[in-house]
């Protein structure tokens, strides 16, 4: 077998570990293994992304697999567990109500995901371009935790695995954005983790919880 | 050189504010900065005007007559935001409601905001462009719940999660463009996500990628314009925020987002050669003007019913860029220009009215003229602009926009003349009393900075009754600029 076909495969393989890990997230219960969980995710967007830059010669990959294990593996993931020791939610559990109908919700947007993706895969060249497919499903997966869950820790999870989606989606179907704007994507990630740890003691502050079912005063009536 | 200045003046505000923003000049320091980035705003303006369409910085920035006349406003706005806010912030903080530490906060964050949408509007980088976006966002989330109050926090909340969303879609729009253009623009160069570039090679690009991205960008950034069914983080965001930072939000947070979607749609339409985005703006614009109309019934806060209001303009303009064309689009520009202001403007009034009442609910608010004839005379004067009354300037663009979809698409013209007649009612009914009737409410304490009220609403009155051949060129340019 020659490099790049072995490159393909090892790529699909993470790919589905990372459909994987959208969907064990989506059953999660406790904070914390969700912030794994997250953390793993990052590990597996650093090993496709350092591959891809390595089967494809292309350096400046190198670049943006650095920021993501810097930032995805080890900085949020640090962040998100200080949030929690200081917010003293680290043993916080979370029911989860009919957890076999989300996963059924899962795999039809699962499938719808490749349906949609399936006429840009064609039209792609890179080598990981059966892998649009997954980021899309990975993306809805996350959408579909948001909506889901009533916590407010548990959303922002949720929606920086959407973020993880849209890296994949950027390395998968183009072999990634240009410098400038993955920096600045970055810092926005970054900013807005930052934003969010203000955000959650002031919910707590004023609402002796992070539960978000707390938050329905403003309806229209 | 005007450029680097009207970028890097409010990151500069910024730094300085985050330090001295609870200073007790801090307010006329946060006026001096946007008054120093309105003047090199009118210095670059003066130079495109000259020269024409600018790219600079290695084109990572363009300055063309589409967005130099929104920079503009922006500033414009920006400055007479600030100045109202120096006697408002003034009042929130005697009556307790704000800290020093939250105070510098607010400097600090209104001057990032101003250079994030700048930033929005100059750069040449569809990626950059999704980056200043977000930026703006993160800025105003904290400036949402500034009282920190339940309400407050709740809003904050609901306007990061679902425009985080949004901007999440645009973000995978984005990357769907980049995809389609990289085959034909490479990847080395940087150039595959630069406008100028996409534009010359826009016939070329996959149709179904560009369909596809533009349905993500659409939504993604729509959801930052308010059009329904993706508004609901707007009323709440207007209510509960301070009115400064609802003033800012409507009148300009709104425009640059809409003003991302049409550069997004001048490539898609170039692509796939049919009217496909536009009838889609279309609808969701038609939508957005219809339901907010009809929502407006339900209001009893004075700065949500404004924030509806909001809506229904965006909705109003999202419908005339869809219709397309030298003379809708003309209409579109003029109607963000003439919204902005008085929008602005109607929020300075009603921000010191509901000080003056002490609270926002409408029923609580009576008898403006009888405290505050400037006030109550501002308010008045600023909801009959709003509402399209002759001879303002709204009354010009929308009747422009009428006439157009009279001719062109004669289905939609009901349906928009019954959201302007709903929205017509259901606000002049409210704020008559507001404004009129009887109250024992005592005067403020400090005077109100009324100059910015009355500045915007004589702007939007030339603009009705005269608009100076300059503008108009301006506009017709940059009208057909967007095709």
């Amino acid at each position: 077998m020659n490099a790049p076909a072995l490159a393909t495969q090892i790529l699909n393989l993470l790919a589905a570990a990372l459909l994987l890990i959208a969907f064990s997230m989506l059953a999660q219960r406790r904070t914390s293994r969700l912030i794994a969980l997250f953390a793993w995710q990052g590990a597996i967007l650093f090993a496709s992304t350092s591959l891809v830059g390595l089967t494809a010669r292309l350096p400046h990959l190198y670049y943006s697999a650095a920021l993501t294990l810097a930032l995805k593996v080890v900085l949020l993931p640090l962040i998100l567990r200080r949030l929690i020791r200081r917010l003293e939610a680290q043993w916080d559990t979370e029911t989860l109500l009919n957890i076999p109908g989300t996963m059924l919700v899962g795999v039809a947007l699962v499938i719808f995901a490749f349906g949609l993706a399936q006429p840009i895969s064609a039209l792609a060249t890179t080598i990981t371009r059966h892998t649009l497919g997954i980021a899309l499903a990975v993306i809805l997966l996350a959408f579909l935790m948001m909506i889901v869950r009533r916590k407010a820790l548990t959303q922002v999870i949720g929606f920086l695995a959407m973020e993880n989606g849209l890296f994949f989606a950027a390395t998968s179907a183009t072999y990634g954005m240009p410098m400038v704007v993955e920096f600045g994507i970055a810092l926005d990630v970054l900013v807005g983790v930052f934003v969010l740890g203000i955000f959650f003691f002031q919910i707590r502050e004023q609402f002796e919880s992070l539960d978000l079912r707390h938050l329905e005063a403003l309806k229209e009536d | 050189m005007e450029l680097a200045l009207v970028l890097g003046l409010p990151w500069l505000g910024s730094a300085l504010l985050a330090v001295f923003g609870d200073a007790r000049r801090a307010a006329w320091l946060n006026i001096g900065m946007s008054l120093a980035t309105l003047l090199a705003a009118a210095a670059l303006t003066l130079r495109v005007m000259r020269e024409g369409t600018l790219v600079l910085g290695h084109e990572q920035f363009i300055v063309d007559p589409f967005n130099v006349f929104l920079v503009a406003l922006t500033a414009l706005v920006g400055l007479t935001t600030a100045l109202f806010s120096r006697p408002y912030m003034r009042i929130e903080a005697d009556r307790g409601r704000l800290t020093p530490r939250r105070l510098r906060l607010y400097h600090s964050m209104y001057q990032s905001f101003m250079g994030a949408m700048l930033l929005a509007l100059l750069t040449n980088n569809m990626g950059l462009m999704w980056v200043a976006m977000e930026a703006a966002t993160l800025s105003t989330v904290l400036l949402v719940s500034l009282y920190r109050t339940r309400e407050s926090i709740e809003a904050a909340w609901k306007y990061f999660i679902l425009c985080g969303v949004g901007i999440a879609q645009a973000l995978f729009g984005t990357i769907l463009l980049y995809f389609a253009a990289e085959g034909l623009l490479g990847s080395e160069g940087m150039t595959a996500l630069l406008w100028t570039h996409l534009d010359a090679v826009k016939a070329q690009l996959e149709p179904t990628v560009l369909g596809l991205a533009f349905v993500f960008l659409l939504v993604g950034y729509g959801t930052k314009v308010g059009l329904a069914p993706l508004h609901n983080w707007l009323p709440d965001a207007h209510a509960e925020g301070p009115t400064p930072v609802s003033a800012v939000l409507s009148g300009l947070l709104l425009n640059v987002a809409l003003y991302a979607i049409v550069r997004c749609k001048v490539l898609v339409e170039g692509s796939i050669h049919s009217s496909l985005p536009g009838h889609m703006l279309m609808a969701f614009g038609l939508l957005s003007a219809l339901l907010a109309a009809f929502f407006l019934w339900r209001q009893r806060d004075i700065k949500r019913l404004f924030g509806y209001s909001s809506i229904e303009h965006m909705g109003i303009i999202t419908f005339a860029f869809g219709m397309g064309g030298a003379v809708a689009n003309f209409a579109a520009l003029l109607h963000m220009t003439v919204h902005s202001l008085t929008k602005s403007a109607i929020f300075f009034a009603v921000g010191h009215a509901s000080q003056i009442a002490g609270t926002q609910r409408l029923a609580e608010m009576r008898g403006m003229l009888v405290i505050s004839p400037t006030i109550g005379w501002g308010l008045m004067v600023g909801v009959l602009a709003i509402l399209g009354l002759p001879p303002f300037g709204v009354f010009a663009s929308e009747f422009l926009i009428l006439t157009t979809a009279m001719r062109e698409h004669p289905w939609a013209t009901p349906l928009l003349l019954t959201a302007l007649a709903v929205a017509f009612a259901a606000i002049f009914g409210r704020i008559q009393p507001v404004v009129f009737g009887e109250t024992e409410a005592r005067p403020l304490p400090h005077s109100p900075a009324l100059l910015p009220v009355f500045v915007h609403l004589a702007l939007v009155l030339m603009l009705g009754l005269y608009l100076p051949p300059v503008l108009a060129e301006w506009y017709r340019l940059a009208a057909r600029l967007i095709g």
